[in-house]
């Protein structure tokens, strides 16, 4: 008996566009919870390639921000670094006195509390208590106020965690003289806070007597902006 | 409209594309100002670009949502046309030459996807503004999200404005895009499949790129003349 030929039939058309739209849309929001370290993976096993291909990335990762309608400008011959306040020898740093203090490196990644990082970031200056030791800070300091030449931008640290080894004043960002978008002539690097306790374009280091809130800390963000363990997150 | 072509694209559909495309290039042009250290540095004004930059966000999703609602029979239409994939459209996304409808399933997979990533781009959006005040709806991937998008999205752009402006055999494409009618030569070569309401052309059924020229019904025919 002949078998009756096979005949392949077309179920017609499915909705295989809702599927996909539903499954981009629903990955899309739960990738809120996974994506970063996700992407953390992702950068670390890749490193090579993107270390390779960092140079023709424009953003090379950073985002500039700023709080006012114009980048302060540096100006070399009038430039000074001032330490004051609760010292017993206040100090006006030239920039070539500054660049005379013992200078050291660190390569440390960069944090901004709206989630982005900068991993490897070499940067080149002077460490905190090596200034803070000239200056000779009095008993009655226990915070350090640091005053941006972008007005009104203040912040604070106290003592202890300006103190940390790898807290730094620095006026070099991977290898190159500290760019004006990133700070120059030079910015307060605290690797294990978020970014805005990084004070750019630096002109003023007060010693008080205690930690209040500078001006994120005024919109809203942890005074303490440890990485991991401030504004929301959770390691 | 003119002898020899044949209405691909409604004014709802049209008006839709381009509110879309409009918005999309502001918010990427404001964006690159906030993503990009040398345009920050040209510009500035961070705070103020930011509030443009969302608040045009939202009016370009509004003025979507308003063309959807006033366009909404006809665009719910074109949903359901696009969100189909037949046995043809599956062997195209693997690369085979099959018969393809008013739109190949190329043009549905972007369709779709620009869709989602509209929303996703509105969700992340909303949360990178609201997160920046209130902790509750800071996550830290919104950000990944949000630039991830934006790169997949700059993909799909360049893809479809190559085709749409540069590649030969497709550019003709941008005129159903922009005055609504295609030539029925090559719509009937491209799309096969598609049995256009309007107009009554004996299309090809067997073979996608049979060289054959269009043969109108004799009641089609006498109503061009």
């Amino acid at each position: 008996m002949d078998t009756p030929p096979v005949t392949e039939q077309d179920p017609g058309p499915r909705r295989y566009g809702r599927r996909l739209f539903l499954a981009t849309v629903v990955g899309g929001v739960s990738s809120l919870y996974w994506g970063k370290a996700a992407w953390d993976h992702v950068t670390g096993v890749v490193s090579p390639v993107a270390e390779a291909i960092a140079p023709i990335i424009p953003s090379s990762g950073w985002r500039i921000y700023t709080i006012s309608g114009s980048m302060p400008t540096f100006d070399r011959a009038t430039w000074r670094l001032k330490i004051g306040g609760l010292v017993d020898q206040p100090l006006s740093l030239t920039y070539d006195e500054l660049r005379a203090l013992p200078r050291v490196e660190q390569v440390s990644t960069f944090h901004c509390v709206t989630g982005w990082t900068v991993n490897n970031v070499h940067w080149g200056g002077v460490r905190m208590h090596d200034v803070l030791a000239a200056a000779r800070p009095q008993d009655a300091g226990h915070a350090l106020q640091f005053v941006s030449m972008e007005v009104p931008y203040v912040d604070y640290l106290t003592l202890g965690q300006a103190s940390m080894h790898d807290v730094m004043l620095a006026y070099e960002m991977d290898g190159k003289p500290l760019k004006q978008e990133h700070g120059a002539p030079v910015r307060l690097v605290i690797p294990e806070m978020y970014g805005y306790k990084n004070v750019k374009w630096l002109q003023e280091i007060q010693v008080v007597p205690e930690s209040i809130d500078g001006y994120w800390e005024n919109l809203g963000y942890d005074r303490d902006a440890w990485v991991g363990r401030s504004n929301g997150y959770s390691s | 409209m003119k002898a020899g072509y044949v209405q691909r694209f409604s004014a709802a559909e049209r008006v839709l594309h381009w509110v879309n495309a409009a918005g999309f290039f502001f918010l990427l042009a404001t964006g690159l100002i906030l993503y990009l250290p040398s345009l920050s540095m040209l510009v500035s004004r961070r705070q103020t670009i930011q509030g443009i930059h969302f608040w045009g966000g939202v009016g370009w999703l509004c003025a979507l949502a308003a063309v959807v609602v006033l366009g909404f029979r006809r665009l719910f239409a074109t949903a359901r046309e696009i969100e189909r994939f037949d046995e043809d459209d599956l062997r195209w996304l693997r690369g085979r030459r099959t018969p393809q409808g008013r739109f190949n399933a190329g043009q549905k997979v972007n369709a779709i996807l620009t869709a989602a990533f509209t929303v996703l781009f509105g969700i992340s959006g909303v949360l990178l503004w609201v997160g920046e005040g209130d902790t509750r709806f800071r996550f830290a991937s919104t950000v990944i999200l949000h630039d991830g998008l934006m790169y997949v999205s700059l993909l799909l752009l360049v893809g479809h404005l190559y085709l749409a402006l540069i590649h030969p055999a497709t550019r003709h494409a941008l005129r159903g895009m922009t005055v609504g009618d295609v030539r029925v030569e090559w719509a009937v070569h491209h799309h096969p499949k598609w049995q256009p309401d309007d107009v009554q052309v004996d299309w090809p059924r067997t073979r996608h790129h049979a060289p054959w020229k269009p043969q109108f019904a004799d009641a089609d025919r006498s109503r061009r003349r």
